[in-house]
């Protein structure tokens, strides 16, 4: 029983924190339509930097500065969109697939940098040495679990909230303005953009809250944490859940996740051992099949988004009048 | 460095063959396609098997070409798997690409393309194992050029050049003195109005598989040969491959071209300044290097 509970206290925290990082690829596709092929960088980046700023000091690599945990994590998020920003800079006023072509990019040196650089990073044996907050008051074991699961979903709950709100503000209008039809905003004087690298921008701090709080959990964060599968395991958590709908972003990341962890158990169990080494092709076509099987039977996702006429709800009624038009 | 140049040139060539295709589908289709590296692994793949037929049916087949470690059999095999990797490039796109096309924007069909490509490189690695594979165990020894600068070239490496200037030499031929070759431009630059003068569309972008997927065969092929063939090529050769697009400018084959050798001299130049392990990372600083220079990209229209 006490097995059972502490394995899903340590499903859900790895779920929810995997949810945070699929609401900022949401906030990317599914409000403004923007690719991002390397989500695995600014997961990097959050749980790197936190680790690289709040750990103890290590021989041989970059880190060790002891910030306390909050500023550590917070120096995670500026990582993550400072990296976002470059790349958003240099690729939001090309066509729109060099987004694509650039941000995989970004994901592939990412993890290429981390697993050399032996003196930044620790390089392929990753960074270590990090105490993890309030770990002398409480203590190891399920009750830290617990009390670290409660931070995630405080995280979870106000990641939830404070994109439903960006999402429902004139922002967040605009945001699905471009989607829509980008040349009618601009023709409104908008400047399309300047509103994608913002929303590129957010969204890669909150995909870097996610990578700061992975890192915190496992204390440890190495270059198999940062491989291309997790930037296609969050794109099918966020296809089957439903593009451009948080709700579904969430639901739709515990979906995945359990058939994941459910189907690595399973080939662990069942499959014969000389086939044991062939267990993640297996996991990894189940992936591609997920991705491609949604965009072809149903592309809106399980929970579709919600678009309410804008005329006819009172919140928009009153902002119809010329020049309050976002 | 004579030799990194060298080496350079002849891994570009390959790059070349894999790039044109590619530039040929962001043009004329408008999507990144992410699984188009992993056709060269199909065809890689697809000639080992060939090669192993050709070999049984035809013995004599089996003796090497002179100097290469290419057999009778694997030539007839390169022959084999272009048609085969076109034709699986086709079928792609019946299954998956031309339905989501026909649902969504170009960037559902950027999404699609990653599916395509994981579920193609891991059934590749289910069927074949993941380890590495090679046409041949023999050991063919690399000719040395000159002595000083010591320069060493695998006589593989010279008809893997040869033949990717000839196919590059055919498709130029053909774009630039067919019907056909006109009608792939036009489609490119304005699929309305092409086919309003009676361009057939459908048939184009047959064609552009089929041609696309042919290339990626022989780069792959000749890539396997130099190397070794395992599931991952495509994973590792995507990249650049990308690189060499972009730096040429999506969309132009010349630059395609182009940009293949210059991406596979850069990769290879960079082992002089930086350590081995680094080597991934180069194509992505080239893209990084014509964003901010020339985002059009050598040849590019600089169509937004």
């Amino acid at each position: 029983m006490i097995g059972l509970i502490s394995y899903l206290v340590f499903f859900t925290t790895v779920a929810s924190i995997l949810a945070i990082a699929v609401m900022g690829l949401n906030l990317h596709w599914g409000f403004t339509g923007l690719f991002n092929g390397g989500v695995v960088a600014s997961f990097g980046a959050g749980a790197y930097a936190t680790l690289i700023l709040g750990g103890t000091p290590q021989a041989g690599h970059l880190g060790g500065y002891g910030w306390p945990w909050p500023l550590a994590l917070a120096g995670g998020l500026v990582a993550a969109g400072v990296l976002a920003w470059i790349v958003g800079v240099l690729t939001l006023r090309l066509r729109r697939d060099y987004l694509a072509i650039a941000t995989f990019g970004v994901a592939v040196t990412f993890e290429n940098v981390m697993r050399n650089a032996q003196g930044l990073a620790g390089g392929a044996q990753g960074v270590r040495g990090f105490e993890r907050p309030l770990q002398d008051v409480i203590g190891t074991g399920l009750s830290y679990n617990v009390f670290f699961l409660a931070v995630t979903l405080a995280a979870l709950i106000l990641t939830y909230v404070v994109l439903e709100r960006l999402v429902r503000s004139p922002f967040g209008r605009l945001l699905r303005a471009i989607r829509e039809d980008e040349e009618a905003a601009r023709a409104l004087g908008k400047s399309p953009t300047r509103v994608r690298l913002t929303s590129f921008v957010f969204g890669s701090v909150v995909i870097g809250l996610a990578g700061g709080l992975y890192g915190t959990f496992y204390a440890f964060v190495s270059p198999q944490d940062v491989l291309p599968i997790l930037t296609f395991q969050i794109w099918a958590m966020l296809i089957v859940g439903g593009a451009g709908n948080n709700r579904g972003a969430v639901a739709g990341t515990f979906l995945i996740w359990g058939a994941w962890t459910a189907s690595g158990w399973a080939l662990a169990r069942f499959a014969p051992v000389e086939a044991q080494l062939y267990t993640g092709s297996v996991q990894f076509i189940l992936i591609g099949l997920v991705i491609v099987g949604m965009l072809l039977w149903r592309p809106e996702g399980l929970f579709p988004e919600r678009l309410a006429p804008a005329s006819k709800t009172a919140d928009d009624r009153g902002k119809l009048e010329p020049g309050s038009v976002t | 460095m004579i030799q990194h140049l060298v080496d350079g040139i002849l891994v570009g060539s390959l790059l070349s063959l894999g790039a044109i295709g590619l530039t040929m589908v962001m043009h004329i289709l408008r999507f990144a396609n992410f699984s188009h590296a992993e056709l060269l692994s199909l065809g890689a793949y697809a000639a080992l098997v060939f090669d192993g037929v050709f070999a049984a049916i035809l013995p004599p087949l089996a003796a090497q070409i002179g100097p290469l470690s290419m057999t009778g059999a694997l030539a007839l095999a390169v022959l084999a798997s272009m048609a085969f990797t076109g034709a699986s490039a086709l079928v792609i796109d019946r299954l998956v690409f031309r339905r989501v096309r026909a649902k969504g924007g170009e960037l559902s069909m950027v999404f699609a393309s990653f599916g395509v490509a994981l579920i193609l490189r891991n059934a590749v690695g289910l069927i074949f194992g993941l380890h590495g594979q090679l046409y041949s165990k023999d050991i063919v020894f690399a000719v040395v050029l000159s002595r000083d600068p010591l320069l060493l070239v695998k006589p593989d490496q010279i008809a893997a050049l040869a033949v990717a200037l000839v196919l590059m030499l055919a498709l130029h031929l053909v774009l630039s003195r067919t019907t056909f070759g006109y009608a792939l431009r036009a489609v490119g630059e304005n699929p309305g109005l092409a086919q309003v003068h009676g361009v057939n569309l459908t048939a184009t972008i047959r064609w552009v598989w089929l041609i696309g997927g042919g290339l990626a065969a022989v780069a792959g092929i000749f890539y396997g040969l130099s190397y070794q063939i395992t599931p991952v090529m495509g994973r590792d050769l995507v990249l650049p491959i990308f690189a060499a697009t972009i730096v040429g400018g999506i969309g132009s084959i010349y630059g395609a071209v182009l940009g293949g050798f210059v991406v596979g001299i850069a990769q290879n130049l960079a082992l002089v300044a930086l350590p081995s392990g680094y080597s991934p990372s180069v194509p992505f600083l080239m893209i990084l290097l014509v964003l901010l220079i020339r985002p059009q990209g050598l040849f590019g229209e600089g169509r937004a």
